[in-house]
């Protein structure tokens, strides 16, 4: 069983702070103190888009993830769901307001 | 690296981090702020010199400004410490307007604020974290460097944060001869009181100079720290600080890179900025916050730190099959050992340290800038030399109240 259901909806926890760098993006958990790396410009994009899109594979796939490309992201996606710095969101929530983002 | 508890995800394939760290980045991860000099204790391996305050130190204004440019550069968090930060009567003012502004708080303390009204506050925020010093799993090996009573006021601490609720907070120790042998007890602790372990390196940096001969660990007890460290995996935090262990054979959960002036520094209580906690000297200062530009400023322009973002191509160590694993070490360690910075590390786990202290010159090891230790503390060694003392036999054939030329009753009879 994979961290990540590609088909269901998932965004940013909210304690979540994204910083972009040249190489993809430091990502911070406040509550879990714990400090994750992007290193793919592609992967901050899907990260980014995650909240309003439908599901996951949606985000991917709006961010030109090609489909022999799509199991790494879901490993990489899974990674961060893990360590909950992603979290699911319920699909009735579709509207759910930004996540704790900044310098967006 | 000495702050970063850090967990990479496991994203494409990319360069390496540390490669990309190594370059520096256009704001730290994380910084050390040092809010103050002032401390109630006198511990003997301080690496801040600390004990009196600077009258110079940062007012309330000048440390929100501070902050207001951490957030403007989404710096995560800082590590405040001092000195003993929480005796600054603005220090809640400050956390509170740091967490305010999306800059998360971790604090170092020896407990002595760490009230249980205090506890209920801290365990009610998510956004501060808090470190307990504590050197020793005994009041004997603690007290023995931090000082009489202070092994208490820890657990004290420990137990109002454990009774407030507050689970997760660290115990953070700091790895030497006396307490090694205790690694078991400690975690013990830690699970007691529902808190995570935190093991760093000495240094031989402010007091710690001083006391490094005696209390930095042996090379058999380094390796047995190693594979202590590779049987708790991340369940034990280490600040990144013993990746110059990393040569043993895997590498410590980290990033293993000397992250000073790359992706940490440190800012001390008068706003100077240091590439490192550990490296309080004029030769590792950046600039200071107060000058024009401000920190942003010092963190990306200062020739101190383009300088430290240029890889190390030359010296000894890049001949060493290792260099991969321990990139020679820790820059501060072999600064105030009076080593060569493109050398190996005291502690080289190769022995390649203990060889070069035998070889150093006889000049005088570089001294920290500014000692801010009390005054009136107990005695502690600052030099390799006895002390004189003056010895002198009470007069039996006086009263003992030496003062007094005459007896103070005389002239006094009883009916």
């Amino acid at each position: 069983m994979p961290d990540l259901d590609l088909d269901s909806p998932w965004t940013l926890h909210p304690q979540v702070s994204v910083r972009p760098e040249p190489f993809g993006a430091l990502l911070y958990h406040f509550g879990t103190r714990r400090l994750s790396f992007l290193k793919d410009v592609t992967l901050l994009t899907v990260v980014r888009g995650l909240a309003q899109a439908p599901t996951a594979r949606a985000a991917c796939l709006a961010a030109g993830v090609s489909d022999s490309e799509l199991p790494t992201f879901e490993r990489a996606l899974g990674t961060l769901a893990r360590s909950s710095m992603l979290i699911e969101r319920p699909p009735a929530a579709a509207e759910a307001p930004p996540s704790k983002e900044r310098n967006a | 690296m000495t702050m970063l508890d850090m967990k990479p995800a496991d994203t494409p394939a990319a360069a390496r981090l540390v490669d990309l760290f190594e370059l520096g980045l256009d704001a730290p991860i994380c910084l050390t702020w040092e809010l103050t000099y002032a401390c109630n204790l006198s511990c003997s391996h301080c690496l801040s010199s600390s004990g009196r305050r600077d009258p110079r130190e940062l007012s309330t204004e000048e440390c929100k400004a501070v902050i207001d440019e951490l957030q403007r550069m989404q710096v995560f968090y800082v590590n405040i410490g001092g000195g003993e930060p929480t005796v600054r009567s603005d220090f809640w003012e400050i956390v509170d307007y740091a967490t305010a502004h999306d800059v998360g708080v971790k604090f170092s303390t020896n407990g002595v604020k760490i009230t249980p009204e205090i506890a209920q506050r801290l365990a009610k925020s998510s956004y501060v974290d808090v470190q307990i010093s504590l050197d020793g799993a005994t009041a004997e090996v603690n007290d023995a460097v931090r000082g009489p009573g202070s092994y208490a006021t820890a657990i004290r601490a420990m137990q109002n944060l454990s009774d407030a609720g507050y689970r997760g907070f660290k115990i953070s120790v700091v790895c030497t001869r006396q307490n090694l042998s205790q690694l078991d007890e400690f975690k013990a602790i830690a699970d007691r009181y529902g808190a995570q372990l935190r093991l760093t390196r000495l240094r031989p940096s402010g007091r710690g100079a001083d006391v490094w001969d005696d209390l930095h660990p042996l090379p058999e007890q380094q390796r047995g720290l190693y594979d202590w460290l590779v049987a708790h995996g991340e369940g034990v935090l280490t600040g990144d600080s013993f990746f110059h262990l990393s040569a043993y054979g895997n590498a410590l959960p980290g990033l293993n890179l000397c992250g000073a002036g790359r992706v940490v520094c440190l800012i001390d209580p008068i706003g100077d900025v240091y590439a490192c906690p550990f490296a309080i000297h004029e030769n590792f200062l950046a600039g200071n916050v107060r000058s024009p530009g401000g920190f942003r400023e010092v963190w990306q322009h200062s020739d101190l730190f383009l300088e430290l973002r240029n890889p190390q191509t030359g010296g000894a160590c890049t001949k060493c099959q290792f260099f991969d694993s321990c990139r020679g070490g820790c820059m501060a360690a072999k600064f105030f050992t009076g080593l060569p910075l493109d050398g190996p590390d005291p502690e080289c786990v190769r022995g390649f340290g203990e060889d070069a202290l035998r070889d150093r010159s006889g000049d005088a090891l570089p001294k920290p800038d500014g000692d801010h230790s009390h005054l009136t503390s107990p005695p502690r060694p600052r030099t390799n030399k006895p002390v004189p003392i003056t010895l002198t036999m009470r007069r039996p054939d006086r009263a003992p109240v030496s003062a007094c030329a005459e007896d103070p009753l005389s002239g006094f009879h009883t009916a």
